[in-house]
């Protein structure tokens, strides 16, 4: 490196904040993941198939989630975002 | 009453034997009867990281096996007092640990009145690493200022809060604490790594020390002496501060921000 580059250096990403960001996406999907029953990723895994046998629609395109509400009562929601031109 | 304390991480590497070595040699300094006990079967490491590789005669596995017994299998530590070593087998039997073998080994050290029972757990979140958090009153949560292992600890302490005995049996939760490890306070200053505080707020765990980066921890590897007892390097001193807070000292934070280095020694590069 010349003594030229390193003046014209610019000065870098902050790559951290970078890091923070993704982390907090990641782990807070994962802590979601960890609440629910074991076959929660299956049950989505195939969900999406069947969907996708008739609309074009990605893995992000679909969430699957378990909200116990209560000793008897469990709410199996499901949420896919179709796309816009059919 | 003896209290289990597991140090893991997830990932590898980040400094748990280090780690788990510094922190019970510290506290059998402060006075406490403390035993180390390497739970990486197959990859028996903590022998070497506490200097004692040369006078393993039995190990974890043959108390487990009954083909020991205890006092044969520990190793007396030779420089600190009330220290020990229970070091792991080099079996590749992966079912080799089993809880009601770890079980019976941890009664057996309550009944010799031991104050401390450090677990050194092996990475991942197969077996062995199960079977070092499951008996554990509180947990060291040993992480790099990197993603992988910050997402790994968030991991392990799923694990804690659901796999644990204690989690099992509806009792109090383990006690969690975060050890931030290889830390770089220049490196956080350019923005290249995340710090103590963007850390704390993502795995949401109190913190018990932070141990910067540092010369000593490969120069104690090399010597087979926990970086503990290098009093003069800030590896060492953070490890002690991390032992005070563990026995509920209020300790102030240490080597957080860059060292001002003079023209001199940035020249030279001391």
């Amino acid at each position: 490196m010349s003594l030229l580059d390193y003046f014209r250096q610019s000065k870098p990403e902050a790559t951290a904040k970078q890091a923070k960001e993704r982390l907090q996406i990641i782990v807070a999907h994962e802590r979601n993941q960890r609440n629910g029953p074991d076959y929660l990723p299956d049950l989505q895994r195939d969900i999406l198939e069947v969907i996708k046998k008739y609309v074009a629609v990605e893995q992000d395109d679909v969430k699957v989630s378990l909200d116990n509400r209560s000793e008897e009562l469990s709410v199996l929601e499901l949420n896919i975002t179709l796309p816009d031109n059919r | 009453m003896s209290k289990v304390v597991v140090v893991t991480s997830g990932k590898g590497g980040v400094g748990k034997t280090t780690s788990s070595a510094a922190i019970g040699t510290g506290l059998a300094l402060s006075g406490f009867k403390t035993v180390i006990i390497d739970f990486d079967i197959g990859l028996r490491n903590l022998d070497l990281i506490m200097g004692c590789e040369r006078r393993v005669v039995y190990d974890f596995v043959n108390v487990i096996k009954g083909e020991s017994n205890l006092n044969q299998s520990l190793i007396k530590d030779k420089r600190v007092d009330n220290l020990y070593v229970l070091p792991a087998s080099q079996t590749r039997d992966k079912d080799a640990l089993t809880k009601e073998g770890v079980q019976t080994v941890l009664d057996n050290l309550r009944e010799m009145e031991f104050d401390f029972i450090i677990c050194d757990s092996p990475a991942g979140i197969e077996t062995g690493a199960i079977m070092a958090l499951y008996f554990a009153d509180e947990a060291i949560i040993t992480t790099n200022p990197e993603v992988s292992s910050v997402r790994d600890s968030d991991r392990i302490l799923g694990m804690l809060s659901s796999k644990s005995l204690r989690a099992e049996q509806g009792l109090e939760p383990v006690r969690e604490h975060l050890l931030l490890t290889r830390y770089d306070p220049s490196r956080v200053n350019r923005g290249d790594m995340l710090s103590v505080e963007d850390v704390e707020e993502i795995l949401a765990i109190p913190l018990l020390g932070v141990i910067p980066e540092s010369q000593a921890v490969l120069k104690a590897s090399n010597s087979g002496e926990p970086v503990i007892l290098d009093d003069e390097s800030d590896a060492g001193k953070a490890y002690r501060d991390a032992v005070d807070r563990l026995l509920g000292k209020e300790v102030d934070f240490r080597f957080l921000t860059e060292e001002k280095k003079g023209l001199l020694s940035r020249l030279f590069g001391a």
